[in-house]
């Protein structure tokens, strides 16, 4: 070590730097998973929705002043032989009081099948005020071969959802789990 | 990746152990360490993945010669899109920038070699082992990838068998390219002659230093991209999956991010030959140098935060439309500044129009005409419209083609006298020349049109409206096309035969690499020149 001259000890640490800087941009791209969760649960982007407990909930003050209405829809992934519905398509609620909805789902296949379903929420402002106590979505959900099932949404709008919106939208998509 | 410390000392030792010629035989070239013949295998390589994917793109425009669907599965013409995205950007035209790096730039600097020549030859023999792994995906089971170059997910996790071959091409070619990167900077900074200080560096070298640092920057994050596709597709991993909770719209944000610094990184380097190549035929010194410096650096670091200017459609809130619109059109400023500054160099000069010279200025125009529909589809709300459709075909064609592909060409012309000692035949250079140009704009020009009406990319059939400019842009492409095989053909009459070329080879040319003899010796400076 000692006998190496000084442009060959710079050298080496600036080689060390090159290969790790890569190392670490690859890091970097993983990094980005994360961050892009966050950046979508702050701003609502991606209509994501959240969870809150029952006892939060409840000590939400209702404001039976507003009104706003929520519409509900149901998409199927591409792969999957299913019938899934909103029982109800539109429903009008106060903010702060918790309701509770149907969907149903009926496994066409003649063997069991398992399905995840994921919801989002339109227009991206309302999406972070849009919190749900119980769902269906929160879970896998197992079909026997044929089986048909309504499946229960509590939620609750938040009071602090902005002015202008007067219209919610809540889409679940059915996915098929391998 | 890490290397040992022996491997580095061993890498610094190959100076020592002067042999003074090649090998003889074969093994010269499976073994060699030297930065000319690693060079020339990256070009030789690079012009073999040409004919390849240009072979693919004669397919693709043979197919749609005619509406309706005649020759080829819609199938196999979409792993004929995918393959040829993917083979020109990975194979062709990044390899041949590099190969012209390890070529010219120890030269440039007044160095014998690059500073790791052990890790030269294996960052170019990585190429052919993941070229083939690529390319073989042809003939495995559910054919090769089918789903864009940009392999966006759901889609591209339907490819069959070809996915993990396809992944792991990617992961070798990122590997291959940090590696030759990491050379490029080492040598850069450590491998200059005494004077040749930062801001006396001819442009070809500055711009390969930047370039180098976008491919260590942005080739790990393609390749983390490409990993969570095989771990979702073969190990149950959702990053990219809606029903494990993650999102497919989150893979383009990853790839862009590579994505967007690398079209710069195929631009870069043909900034610097034409940059190289304009003053020599001006017989002018360049206009603006250290404006070019900066304007580099600048696109370089613009080039990290535009990158959902490729995702304006996708649902993204008006704030952040407006500011990758703004960042977007920002970056036409520093690129501006080259422009004129090319324009500059040439005004008043005493030029002449040899063949390296009428690609340059065919570069400045043409990039140019990329340039600006490139600023068209900065406008979001236009982009609305122009999306995915054979616009944006045009508009990075012009930037690849008559841009990235054209200054290589301009390159082989201007320096193959230096490397082989051989003129090439002018009279036969500058019809090469005329007839690339023809073509180029017979085959992409009308692209704008279809695209501006309407007609979507990656599709092997189209509506009868579009037949027309489809017919013209069918007949620029075989024209085209067949040019090249004149290229060819004038590289190796050049070799074989062309007359003797002087060391100066052009009598405007500066820049130490005119210092040496026509061919140059085994070991460019084996005694470093001083720069004043
Ligand atoms: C003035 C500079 C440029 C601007 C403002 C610009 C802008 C854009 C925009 C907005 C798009 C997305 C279009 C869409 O998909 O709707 C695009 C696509 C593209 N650009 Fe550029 N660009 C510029 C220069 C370049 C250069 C220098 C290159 C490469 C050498 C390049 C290569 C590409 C490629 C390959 C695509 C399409 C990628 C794909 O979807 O397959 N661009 N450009
Ligand atoms: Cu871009």
């Amino acid at each position: 070590m000692s006998n190496k001259t000084q442009p060959q000890r710079s050298m080496r640490s600036l080689l060390t730097k090159l290969f790790l800087f890569p190392i670490m941009m690859f890091g970097f791209g993983y990094l980005m998973v994360p961050l892009y969760d966050i950046f979508c649960d702050v701003t609502g982007l991606n209509g994501k929705t959240g969870a809150i407990s029952e006892a939060k909930a409840s000590q939400m003050v209702v404001n039976t002043e507003r009104e706003i209405k929520i519409q509900f829809t149901s998409n199927i992934n591409q792969n999957g032989s299913w019938e899934f519905r909103p029982a109800q398509s539109i429903m009008t609620v106060h903010p702060g009081k918790p309701y509770t909805t149907m969907f149903y789902a009926r496994n066409k296949l003649n063997e069991a099948v398992t399905s995840q379903s994921i919801p989002s929420v339109t227009p991206n402002k309302a999406a972070a005020h849009f919190d749900k106590m119980e769902c269906f979505c929160f879970t896998e959900q197992k079909f026997a071969a044929l089986e048909e099932r309504e499946m229960p949404v509590t939620f609750v709008v938040g009071t602090a959802v902005p002015e202008e919106v007067d219209t919610i939208t809540l889409a679940y998509t059915l996915f098929t789990k391998e | 990746m890490a290397t040992s410390t022996t491997e580095i000392e061993a890498d610094i030792h190959a100076h020592d152990d002067h042999h003074h010629g090649p090998e003889p035989g074969l093994m010269r070239w499976v073994k060699t360490t030297n930065h000319k013949d690693i060079g020339y295998l990256y070009l030789w390589f690079a012009f073999s993945m040409l004919l390849i994917g240009g072979a693919m793109a004669m397919v693709i425009r043979l197919e749609l010669l005619m509406p309706g669907l005649q020759y080829v599965e819609p199938q196999f013409f979409n792993q004929m899109t995918t393959m040829h995205g993917l083979i020109m950007v990975f194979g062709a035209i990044m390899p041949a920038f590099v190969g012209l790096a390890n070529i010219m730039i120890p030269p440039m600097i007044g160095g014998p070699d690059m500073a790791l020549p052990r890790m030269n030859n294996w960052s170019f023999w990585i190429l052919p082992f993941a070229s083939i792994m690529l390319i073989s995906t042809l003939f495995v089971d559910g054919g090769a990838p089918a789903g864009g170059w940009t392999m966006y997910p759901p889609l591209v996790l339907q490819t069959g068998a070809a996915f993990p071959m396809l992944i792991f091409a990617v992961h070798l070619l990122g590997i291959s390219s940090i590696m030759g990167s990491i050379n490029i900077i080492a040598t850069i900074m450590n491998m200059r002659a005494p004077g040749m200080t930062y801001m006396k560096m001819p442009l070809f070298v500055w711009t390969w230093f930047i370039t180098a640092y976008l491919l260590i920057a942005t080739m790990p994050v393609l390749a983390g991209a490409v990993t969570m596709l095989l771990t979702d597709k073969y190990f149950a991993t959702s990053f990219f999956s809606a029903a494990g909770g993650g999102d497919p719209v989150m893979f383009q944000h990853i790839f862009w991010f590579f994505g967007h610094p690398e079209v710069y990184i195929l631009i870069l380097p043909a900034f610097g030959i034409v940059s190289q190549i304009i003053p020599t035929f001006a017989r002018k010194p360049l206009f603006g140098y250290s404006s070019m410096v900066y304007a580099t650096a600048s696109i370089a670091f613009l080039s990290f935060i535009v990158w959902a200017h490729h995702m304006f459609t996708v649902g993204l809130p008006v704030s952040a439309e407006l500011f990758f619109m703004f960042a977007t059109m920002l970056i036409a400023v520093p690129t501006g500044v080259k422009v004129f500054n090319w324009v500059s160099t040439m005004w008043k000069g005493s030029m002449t129009f040899e063949t390296p010279m009428l690609f340059s200025i065919g570069f400045v125009i043409m990039f140019t005409i990329g340039g600006f529909s490139g600023l068209m589809l900065a406008l979001t709300p236009v982009d609305f419209q122009y999306h995915d459709t054979y616009f944006v075909v045009a508009h990075f064609h012009y930037v690849l083609v008559p841009g990235a592909i054209f200054s290589v060409m301009a390159a082989a012309y201007y320096w193959l006298p230096k490397w082989t000692g051989h003129m090439y035949d002018e009279k036969l250079g500058k019809f090469h020349f005329w007839m690339s140009t023809i073509f180029v704009n017979v085959l992409f020009f009308p692209q704008h049109f279809v695209g501006l009406a309407g007609m979507p990319r990656r599709i092997p059939d189209y509506a009868v409206q579009f037949a027309d400019f489809n017919a013209i842009s069918s007949i620029g492409a075989f024209g085209f096309g067949l040019s090249q095989v004149l290229f060819a053909y004038i590289m190796i009459k050049a070799v074989r035969s062309g007359k003797k070329a002087t060391d100066q080879v052009w009598d405007g040319a500066e820049g130490l690499e005119w210092t040496l003899s026509s061919p140059p010796p085994y070991h460019s400076f084996s005694t470093q020149p001083i720069v004043k």
